[in-house]
């Protein structure tokens, strides 16, 4: 017969040392606004790929008095959203919330939340490829030495040749970004529809790339700007029409095919800020009054 | 009794909740770092043997294990029973070159050692730095400006002591950005740090 | 009106109480036990302990069972699991020199010292399926009948039951008496990086790269060894020693002063030597390329032993031509469990990426249009790059 040994996990899964670890890098990220600091990132029982480096982090910063919103393509229901709010509900028993102004700690894949963001809260992404040069150079020795000279001309010169091929940038997420004046950074794919967002941003915003091994972080309140050159600004993604079912304008929106005969509506990708708006009587052409409202 | 049970009975505690005061610790420090040259609360519910102070042991506590070089200064080298409380708590290695030490306690804040004899991080891995760890007796709100990341506007500090050209050192650490040592004060109840990333000028 | 679709919360429940079903398959059938995995599916075991670079073989069979026989599912099981684990410290070096061997070849001499000792080995079988496996047949005896190879042939005294009782020679230390192959490199006393508690950085010293592939996915390291024989950083191989079997584990006891045995595990360890041609400075002689691995593993453990020659390029003076001399390209796409998490997360949702490609191909073409070629575009974008 075989016996099993017991199993046992700490507060937030990570084990104290490898919070310390985590801990000392975070230190260094936020004193080194922008540059990717390596850590010895941990096997974690989810998949690398799926938000390990921000897991990592969030499991790092947590305590017991926070609140917790985890999201993913700007939503809380998604399903890999689910399962890491399932998984620190389990592992820190920490209370969460799909309220972006109710949440200490944010984790996120792929957007900002369109609510600003405010001091005292940590907003942390989960990041797949940290480094912005890399599909433009892809030794690491390499990127390191360009990082370390502030060497970022391959940058421009990519951004550039989108320009004289399509007439402007091509770069719709993941769009580079220099922080604080030195270091250019990665910010995840987001769309670049987000990166205003984290300029000048009270919150602060931590990056874990787990398989990748680096963390890094902007400070609170500090300057962040999208490359661009002086005759082709930086410009976001504009849509024509509001959210279908709040009526939003000025936010990200999801395309959602309705059938296979090319109907088609757009809605909010934050699914809180939708859902709050709604909750205040914004309808869209496309949503029905709140229960117990009329239209407005 | 044993010789081993009796020197622990002899040594004074590490955190009573290892997790949770850990956390609570290095919330407060991530906060001090984020926003430079603003005190942060921090309550060190512990009784290290002089001359180190219950929020510097709450740092090293925090921050120190055995994958960590740690230097101490003159003052705390020189206590033993310093020295046993920071091996047996965190089994951090002790260094006696100041630029092999990841994190440097420092106990008296007028006798800082010249910042360049840390380790001041290399190019492509400015992280490889030291971090230092002060102790002082209080903050106050100057002669200090700070500016830099983490801060919408400048802030006004102090603390006491400091050496008295502690501006010029920390223009030319700023000087040497990315590269440069990172610096948290600890005075009791309260923590605040000076990253490589501020400019910090005195007020005339 | 539109109802957003919700309740992925549900939709997971589900599917796990799926996976949960599907795994233990005909409830008709018995239920597998983890001993009945550990002994009969011993192979199977062993890659997930070598990967998982944890040695259990209970909890390595339990990883399989629940990852219905997945290798990399298990081995990453085993990988979690392992990360949380204390430490209470770092084991003296093993020395295969003593190994208890069940099995030892050599492919260099035709007899050696010790003999050539064939054990528990695919090699020589025909592979012709066997029926009477599907039956509960007892098997053979092991008795002390020669196969047929001059290898056996030679080793036709040894090639028994019996195993050998005294630690046989290492075949490439016999070289090394002539002067004939490169000594192992002198032990430093220096504490070996751990690639599992620091990050990976370049260039990479031998110890971490030979860390790194002995964690490394069997697959891959098979794929980039047999690449090296096909003429991508041709190395001349040939195999000074195999050797499988059990080495003592000893503990430093600080507060005793002295070694503790801690138990047996077993190992494959291969010995490849390779032709060199010399330099100004050193005289023609063979080099070495190492492999070791949990358990028993010859293709790793050979694969292993062919990829750290290829990587020793810039020591040996020799020209770097091919992928499995390019350090950074091996060891940053060795680990199988960084590999499959990252290439299985394309089947997360990015659709708000999507949306934001779509949006420029939209206008991209808008404007290719506006140029006065309504032809659409036969050359994709760059729009169409995956999204990381």
């Amino acid at each position: 017969m075989t016996v099993m040994p017991a199993i046992t996990y700490n507060f937030a899964y990570l084990d104290e040392q490898t919070k310390r670890m985590i801990r000392r890098a975070i230190l260094k990220a936020i004193a080194i606004p922008g540059y990717q600091v390596p850590f010895a990132s941990r096997e974690m029982p989810m998949p690398y790929g799926w938000g390990t480096g921000g897991v990592q982090v969030t499991a790092a910063i947590l305590g017991a008095d926070d609140v917790l919103k985890v999201i993913d393509q700007g939503s809380d229901d998604t399903t890999n959203a689910v399962a890491i709010r399932g998984f620190f509900k389990a592992t820190a028993g920490v209370a969460t919330t799909t309220r972006t102004q109710e949440a200490t700690v944010i984790q996120t894949r792929h957007r900002i939340p369109e609510t600003a963001l405010t001091a005292g809260q940590v907003l942390v992404y989960q990041v797949p490829i940290p480094e912005p040069l890399r599909f433009l150079e892809p030794r690491e020795t390499e990127t390191r030495k360009l990082h370390g000279l502030a060497d970022y001309g391959l940058m421009h010169v990519k951004l550039y040749e989108d320009i004289s091929r399509h007439g402007h940038i091509a770069t719709t997420y993941a769009y580079p970004v220099a922080v604080a004046g030195r270091y250019v950074m990665d910010p995840s794919p987001i769309p670049k529809f987000d990166n205003p967002k984290m300029d000048d941003c009270p919150a602060l915003q931590l990056f874990g790339a787990g398989r990748e091994q680096r963390i890094y972080a902007i400070p609170p309140h500090t300057r962040v700007v999208s490359l661009d050159f002086e005759d082709h600004p930086f410009e976001v993604q504009r849509f024509d029409k509001p959210c279908a079912l709040c009526g939003a304008q000025d936010v990200y929106l999801d395309e959602v095919i309705l059938d296979d005969r090319g109907g088609r509506m757009f809605v909010c990708s934050d699914t809180d800020h939708c859902e709050s708006r709604r909750a205040d009587g914004h309808v869209g052409p496309l949503g029905a009054p709140p229960p117990g409202k009329g239209k407005p | 009794m044993s010789d081993i049970s009796q020197a622990q009975a002899s040594l004074a505690r590490g955190f009573n909740d290892p997790a949770r005061d850990s956390q609570t610790a290095f919330r407060a420090l991530m906060y001090a770092m984020a926003r430079p040259g603003v005190p942060r609360a921090l309550e060190a519910r512990l009784s290290p043997p002089a001359p180190l102070t219950p929020e510097l042991a709450a740092l090293a506590l925090t921050v120190l294990d055995y994958e960590t070089t740690v230097w101490l200064d003159p003052a705390l080298a020189g206590e033993a029973a310093v020295v046993d409380f920071l091996r047996f708590h965190t089994s951090a290695r002790l260094v006696t070159e100041p630029e092999a030490a990841q994190f440097a306690l420092i106990a008296d804040g007028s006798a800082l050692p010249a910042f360049s004899r840390f380790a001041q991080g290399e190019p492509d891995y400015p992280d490889r730095s030291t971090t230092l760890l002060v102790a002082v007796s209080s903050f106050t709100d100057g002669p200090f400006q700070v500016e830099g990341p983490g801060l919408p506007a400048p802030v006004g500090f102090g603390a006491t002591p400091l050496p008295a050209d502690m501006t010029q050192r920390l223009a030319e650490n700023r000087a040497l950005f990315p590269l440069g040592i990172d610096l948290v004060l600890a005075a009791p109840g309260a923590i605040l740090a000076l990253p490589r990333s501020v400019r910090v000028r005195e007020e005339a | 009106m539109y109802v957003a679709v919700k309740g992925g919360e549900r939709a997971i429940r589900n599917a796990h109480d799926l996976l949960a079903q599907t795994r233990r398959g005909d409830p008709e059938v018995p239920e597998i036990g983890i001993d009945q995995i550990r002994e009969q599916l011993s192979l199977a075991v062993d890659r997930v302990m070598a990967e998982g670079s944890l040695y259990d073989r209970d909890l390595a069979a339990l990883a399989l069972k629940q990852a219905r026989g997945d290798a990399i599912e298990a081995i990453f099981l085993l990988r979690a699991l392992r990360t949380t684990l204390p430490r209470f410290g770092a084991t003296l070096p093993v020395d295969t020199g003593t190994m208890r061997v069940r099995r030892r070849v050599s492919a260099t001499f035709k007899d050696i010292p010790g003999g050539q000792v064939l054990g528990p080995t695919f090699d020589y079988t025909h592979r012709l399926l066997d029926p009477s496996l599907a039956t509960e047949a007892e098997p053979r005896k092991p008795a002390p009948a020669p196969k047929k190879s001059a290898q056996a042939k030679a080793a036709q005294a040894r090639a028994a039951v019996q195993e050998p009782s005294a630690p046989p020679p290492r075949v490439v230390d016999l070289l090394g008496d002539e002067g004939l192959i490169e000594p192992s490199p002198p032990d430093t006393g220096a504490e070996p990086p751990d690639l599992t508690r620091a990050p990976l950085a370049f260039p990479a010293e031998r110890e971490t790269r030979l860390q790194n592939l002995a964690r490394g996915d069997e697959g891959f390291l098979l794929a980039l060894g047999y690449s090296t024989q096909r003429g991508y950083a041709r190395t001349h191989p040939f195999v000074g020693e195999i050797r499988m079997g059990a080495v003592q584990v000893e503990l430093f006891a600080e507060e005793l002063g002295f070694a503790v045995p801690l138990g047996e595990i077993t190992l494959t360890e291969c010995q490849m030597v390779n032709q060199f041609q010399g330099s100004a400075e050193v005289p023609p002689q063979f080099t070495r390329g190492y492999g070791l691995v949990f358990g028993q593993s010859e293709r790793k453990a050979m694969s292993m032993a062919l990829v750290d020659r290829a990587l020793r390029w810039q020591e040996l003076g020799e020209e770097k031509t091919a992928p499995a001399q390019d350090a950074e390209f091996v060891l940053s796409h060795s680990d199988n469990v960084q590999a499959t998490g990252f290439v299985e997360h394309l089947k997360l949702p990015h659709y708000v990426d999507f949306q934001a490609e779509l949006d420029l191909v939209r206008r991209l073409r808008a404007e290719h249009a506006a140029r006065g070629d309504s032809e659409p575009q036969d050359e994709p974008t760059e729009a169409a790059e995956a999204t990381p």
